[in-house]
């Protein structure tokens, strides 16, 4: 709520003509910021106070206790100050001052004036109609794929050689090398991951193909030690699990690709399976695999890693395949059925994007504007 | 789905709820590391028992641990600790070693990757030339290199990125909305 407070500006010597100050709650916060804005002072006066900088101050609940609540620049010309660290729902006043050996003014006092405490940032409406609008579409196909309607995926060859991968390994006699990168477990490409390790971890226990997978991440190890132990079960192999299969090597980046490059040369895998969040280490893991001769699967949410995975390795997954992955393993209707649900929400974005095109050349930014978010 | 509904509720308790959970994330995280750090010995001291190839690798690693864990519980992390001294004398010019070694990997790959096999590959190919030179001192000196290589980066390139962006985006909300609901519990170690 924005009050309008007009004040008189005293000065030590005369009178001077009336300024006016303007204080409001700043929307979309937790209630603790104020934005004091005010006019500035006239030539004459300005000239007469001469002042070298001015004080915000700011009092609590009292009219008369003041402090400081900063020191604006006499040259600044925005003419406003955002005041921070407030307690919500607690009346403040302030006023202006300047004092020096020569001079001192202070404005009258205005307010009181409460910040408010928002619950809902409305600067990100249009994310949450974005979200909802995706989010039912998504669960439609969802509940399409549950009640058992069969639905088309184009077939993705970096998937469709995770099987012949695989094969190579286990006539070859050598394991695979499987990494999920630098991601923590709250990551959506590393949760992608981990869909995918359970399908791989129930082929390799059914073809008995040794698994090796050092993590970077604590977390990850103890998640993929599970997933890799319930592939091993499904599979009808749970004795053949071996937990020192799946250990954590180090959270040092260059130091977990300095573990993995030894680790292919020295067991050099049949193949590299490489699906997570991946960063500089992404080259020299996929250069080493390549110098090894294996062959080599990759899948990252990274463009830029996913650009030297494919100088690198034979097959990547690109953007979003990663995540279409664990749908495509599992066969799982209902996961089928969200990537049904994200395809169509990529359509209306391309036409949302071919229309916004369109008006933009029209000199139209109306539509454009209804997708800035803070 | 907490952090889902704080990003859209910036009031103080959404704040609360958030800084409660990246605590207790950390704490968790911390508590997983000490187990990390025990299974990584375990493994370690067993292939060094069995005296497996490369052994001399896992006695390195196991000395190093136990050694930095001793200098850090006794002499402290001080600036002038010797647990300091190994972390900047040893261990961080390790990893600006390995670093340096993409310098060399690019190079590698890119002699591979930029063959001229066929049309893409081209196209590939003389982008790669043109942003090489255009971003290189060298490119101040012709400009048209740099003209084209700017052009490159801003156009095709940033649309193809923009592309992959979204896509992952999408993917991004698909796994986490499945994740939500339900739906994908194979991280989980569950069906």
């Amino acid at each position: 709520m924005i009050l309008r407070v007009y004040a008189v500006i005293f000065v030590a010597c005369s009178n001077i003509a009336a300024s006016e100050l303007y204080i409001s709650d700043l929307p979309n916060d937790d209630g603790a910021r104020l934005r004091v804005q005010w006019e500035p002072l006239p030539p004459h006066e300005l000239e007469e106070i001469n002042p070298e900088f001015y004080v915000l101050e700011r009092s609590q609940n009292d009219p008369d206790n003041f402090a400081s609540a900063g020191v604006i620049s006499r040259d600044d010309t925005s003419y406003a100050f955002i005041d921070a660290g407030l307690a919500a729902n607690t009346p403040y006043y302030y006023r202006l001052s300047y004092v020096d050996s020569l001079t001192s003014w202070y404005s009258s006092v205005f307010g009181p004036v409460q910040p408010v405490e928002n619950w809902f940032n409305t600067a990100r409406k249009n994310v949450l109609i974005g979200i909802i609008v995706v989010g039912l579409i998504v669960a439609i196909f969802i509940f399409r794929g549950r009640r058992g309607k069969s639905l088309y995926l184009r077939p993705i060859a970096g998937l469709l050689a995770v099987d012949e991968a695989i094969g190579r390994a286990t006539e070859m006699g050598k394991p695979i090398l499987y990494s999920s990168g630098r991601g923590g477990m709250q990551r959506p490409a590393t949760m992608a991951s981990m869909n995918i390790l359970g399908s791989v971890a129930e082929k390799v226990a059914s073809y008995g193909t040794p698994l090796i997978f050092p993590n970077n991440d604590p977390v990850v190890t103890a998640v993929a030690q599970e997933v890799v132990r319930e592939g091993y079960t499904k599979a009808g192999h749970p004795d053949a699990y071996r937990p020192e299969d799946v250990y954590f090597v180090t959270d040092s980046q260059f130091g977990y690709a300095a573990a993995v490059d030894g680790i292919m040369m020295r067991e050099r895998p049949a193949t590299n399976l490489f699906f997570g969040t991946f960063e500089a280490e992404s080259l020299i893991l996929a250069e080493t695999g390549n110098a090894i001769g294996a062959i080599q699967i990759a899948g990252t949410d990274s463009s830029i890693q996913m650009a030297f995975f494919m100088v690198a390795c034979d097959y990547v997954l690109i953007g979003e395949e990663l995540f279409a992955a664990s749908g495509y393993l599992s066969k799982d209707p209902q996961v089928i059925g969200s990537l049904k649900g994200s395809d169509l929400s990529k359509m209306i974005i391309i036409g949302l994007l071919i229309l916004g095109a369109i008006l933009a050349l029209l000199n139209q930014s109306w539509f454009v504007n209804l997708f800035v978010t803070v | 789905m907490a952090m889902l509904i704080q990003f859209f509720v910036p009031s103080k308790l959404s704040h609360t709820v958030y800084n409660e959970i990246t605590n207790w994330a950390q704490i968790i995280y911390a508590f997983a590391l000490i187990v990390g750090v025990f299974g990584l010995l375990k493994y370690q001291v067993e292939k060094l028992s069995r005296r497996r190839s490369g052994w001399i690798y896992n006695l390195v690693t196991v000395v190093s641990l136990v050694v930095m864990a001793i200098l850090g519980f006794v002499a402290g992390r001080g600036d002038d600790s010797p647990f300091m001294w190994a972390f900047n004398h040893i261990q961080a010019p390790m990893q600006a070693s390995v670093f340096s070694l993409l310098a060399f990997f690019v190079a590698s790959a890119a002699y591979r990757g930029f063959t001229a096999r066929n049309t893409e590959a081209v196209l590939l190919l003389l982008s790669a030339v043109f942003i090489m030179f255009g971003i290189a001192s060298i490119g101040n000196a012709i400009p048209l290199f740099s003209d084209i290589a700017n052009w490159i980066l801003m156009n095709p390139s940033m649309t193809a990125r923009r592309g992959i962006f979204i896509g992952i985006g999408l993917g991004v909300i698909a796994t986490s909305l499945r994740v939500i609901l339900g739906v994908e519990r194979t991280y989980l170690g569950k069906e």
